[in-house]
């Protein structure tokens, strides 16, 4: 996973609420086997509409989506996080997001980013008034910064440290191996195995 | 104070806990399957790591497999299942592949093996796996990146969520399915309601749900926001479970139960939130709009879009959809009815369609969809598939089929369709398709009429 520490870049206003992630990247798109070629997917059937706010040229390499709430929610697929990164995204913002969708970002090293609902849209009439505006996500300080504004969000220290270091989960996972051998050998006699 | 089943469960998988960190939590049971798992195993080979416990771990061929009997014709989709295949071999993971009598949608196949029991913590790299919550487990949807850590670990680093419960008063009223209950729960909390959430659903109108039926209910949490939803386990529990294949035998099983008996929410236990429904006020309950939660009762017109709680979303709702405000809902007509899904694709939901469609015929393309080929079978010897056949209906092979359309059963542009399955997002069963979701029974009473139809409107 790359490190995040601090991001700046252009943002895009997505004034939609519940993007499930059957929009982010529809179930045709699932079928492959690698990790890459998510991008083209991304948003796939809206973005056939030209008045969808990724084909207006203001927002081209916009690199923060800023999305109304509830964003990610439904099936447990990681490819919508895979396609907004693949696309160029580093950040999301919005009110409230999908429990899954959430935790796959922060291990793909997405930076999911709850601000209150009112913030949220203040800063997507910022960037539709101005979208040149620069926008920066302090991941170190925990806070949002553009034009003369700024806002702080909430993230775990825990998952802000891994996000920083850029560290990979199993990795940190397997250094207490002897607990989980331990646990395994105090497991009830009953469960049941799939042999 | 008392602990929730939740926090019971919780803290019996508790590896390692360690101030300012997640708890390490112990997985019993992993569940795969083609489509979110290719990733995972790369990720395995890349790092040299090998599957830790592939006795805690299944697989099974769901989302891709055609219906109809054949090969697998996309290429796409063939070489994402025969990659299941090469991963299962070289990892040693147990699969069901096509076409053995073990394969069905992943969901189903758990319970039915007695895999799913009370008690333990089961993953899916999907988010419906809060069905197995439904034996008195925490069972919750995780993504590839977590599948690998499974795979990898057999454990997985996580916040214990909150918890809610929601508490189902009354009785069902004939007529009204879990179904019903749990798109009326989605539409009262709404799709966000249950995020960060483990619900339990708790009083008279769940302790007289089936296990399937509850499975239903513990299946759709997803859709209300919450990553798992739970029930605690009863002697229904237990008799479901007893002697299945993995369900602990002899002495195993006394002790096995005297342990399912003690997770229950202690009576001095505190919930962080409660949610009250009462059930004999229910009626048959659909979706007009494109997420779970707009849904109103069948006996109710399209909504007008201002008097929603989010008019931007229902206007946009009901552009795509192509209704007008204040049309009933009775009054939509439908091409096409699908009966299937792990919310929806089990043996007691192709009863409830047999009995209404016994002696009717259909008028729209109506499929049925098998939750797995032991579902197929128990079917078949109950003769449900005459019925089916004799009304005009399709009868077809195991799978999640038209649910999400990866296979080749999915809705034109325009069509519309009532369907038993779990999500009404646009696109989910075919782009530019249009989903109403409805319980079995409703959804076989609308394929007699082409609208959308309760049983009891039959003649």
């Amino acid at each position: 996973m790359d490190a995040f520490t601090t991001h700046t870049g252009r943002a895009v206003p997505l004034r939609r609420s519940n993007v499930d992630t059957d929009q982010i990247i529809p179930a045709v798109w699932l079928k492959q086997v690698s990790r890459t070629g998510f991008d083209k997917g991304l948003f796939s059937a809206w973005r056939e509409d030209p008045e969808f706010v990724l084909n207006q040229p203001a927002y081209q390499g916009a690199s923060i989506l800023v999305s109304g709430p509830d964003f990610g929610t439904g099936s447990s697929r990681e490819h919508a996080v895979w396609a907004l990164q693949q696309y160029g995204f580093r950040v999301v913002i919005a009110a409230r997001f999908g429990d899954i969708f959430r935790n796959n970002s922060t291990k793909m090293g997405l930076l999911p980013v709850v601000l209150p609902a009112e913030t949220v849209e203040a800063l997507q009439s910022a960037v539709e008034a101005d979208p040149a505006i620069e926008v920066t996500v302090d991941l170190g300080e925990r806070r949002v910064r553009w034009g003369g504004e700024s806002a702080g969000f909430e993230i775990d220290d825990y998952t802000r440290w891994r996000l920083m270091e850029g560290l990979d989960d199993i990795g940190l996972t397997l250094r207490n191996a002897d607990d989980i051998a331990t646990y395994e050998n105090g497991r009830q006699p009953w469960l049941p195995t799939t042999v | 104070m008392g602990r929730t089943l939740a926090e019971k469960v919780w803290e019996q998988h508790v590896v390692r806990r360690a101030e300012g960190e997640p708890d390490l939590l112990y997985i019993d049971l992993h569940l795969v399957h083609e489509v979110t798992s290719p990733q995972a195993f790369d990720g395995l080979r890349m790092a040299g790591r090998k599957v830790r416990r592939p006795d805690l771990t299944i697989a099974t061929e769901d989302h891709n497999v055609p219906t109809l009997v054949g090969p697998i014709t996309d290429p796409v989709s063939k070489t994402q299942v025969e990659t299941l295949r090469k991963n299962c071999a070289e990892f040693g993971v147990r699969l069901h592949p096509m076409g053995d009598a073990g394969q069905g949608v992943v969901h189903i196949i758990g319970p039915q093996f007695g895999l799913t029991q009370p008690g333990m913590t089961i993953v899916c790299g999907d988010s419906h796996t809060s069905t197995h919550g439904a034996f008195g487990g925490i069972a919750f949807g995780i993504g590839t990146s977590e599948v690998e850590h499974v795979l990898a670990t057999q454990t997985l680093p996580a916040y214990r969520p909150k918890t809610m419960a929601i508490e189902v008063s009354g009785e069902l009223p004939a007529g009204v399915t879990a179904k019903d209950l749990i798109l009326a729960i989605i539409a009262k909390i709404g799709t966000g309601g249950g995020q960060g959430y483990i619900v339990e659903y708790r009083g008279e109108a769940i302790r007289k749900l089936s296990m399937e039926g509850r499975m239903t209910v513990c299946n759709m949490s997803i859709e209300a926001g919450a990553r798992a939803g739970m029930i605690a386990p009863d002697e229904t529990t237990f008799e479901y479970l007893k002697g299945r294949p993995h369900a602990p035998g002899g002495d195993a099983w006394d002790a096995a139960v005297e342990y399912w008996k003690s997770l229950t929410t202690d009576e001095d236990a505190v919930f962080d939130a409660v949610v009250e429904i009462d059930a004999s006020t229910l009626t048959p309950f659909v979706t007009w709009g494109t997420n779970p939660g707009q849904g109103a009762p069948l006996g109710a017109a399209v909504p007008v879009p201002e008097e929603t709680d989010d008019p931007a979303a229902a206007r946009r709702a009901l552009e795509y959809m192509g209704l007008t405000a204040g049309t009933p809902l009775r009054e939509i007509a439908v091409d096409t009815v699908f009966v299937g899904s792990c919310t929806n694709g089990r043996l007691e939901d192709l009863r409830a369609v047999a009995e209404v469609l016994r002696g009717r015929r259909v008028v729209t393309r109506t499929l049925i969809v098998p939750g797995s080929m032991l579902v197929k079978l128990q079917a078949e010897k109950e003769g449900l598939h005459e019925v089916f056949k004799a009304a005009g209906a399709e009868w077809r092979e195991a799978g999640c089929s038209m649910c999400l359309g990866m296979n080749p059963d999915t809705l034109a542009p325009g069509e519309r369709s009532a369907s038993t399955s779990n999500r009404n997002f646009e696109g989910r069963q075919g782009k530019g398709g249009r989903t109403h979701l409805v319980s079995p029974a409703v959804a076989a009473a609308t394929a007699v009429t082409g609208k959308l139809t309760a049983p009891a409107d039959l003649a």
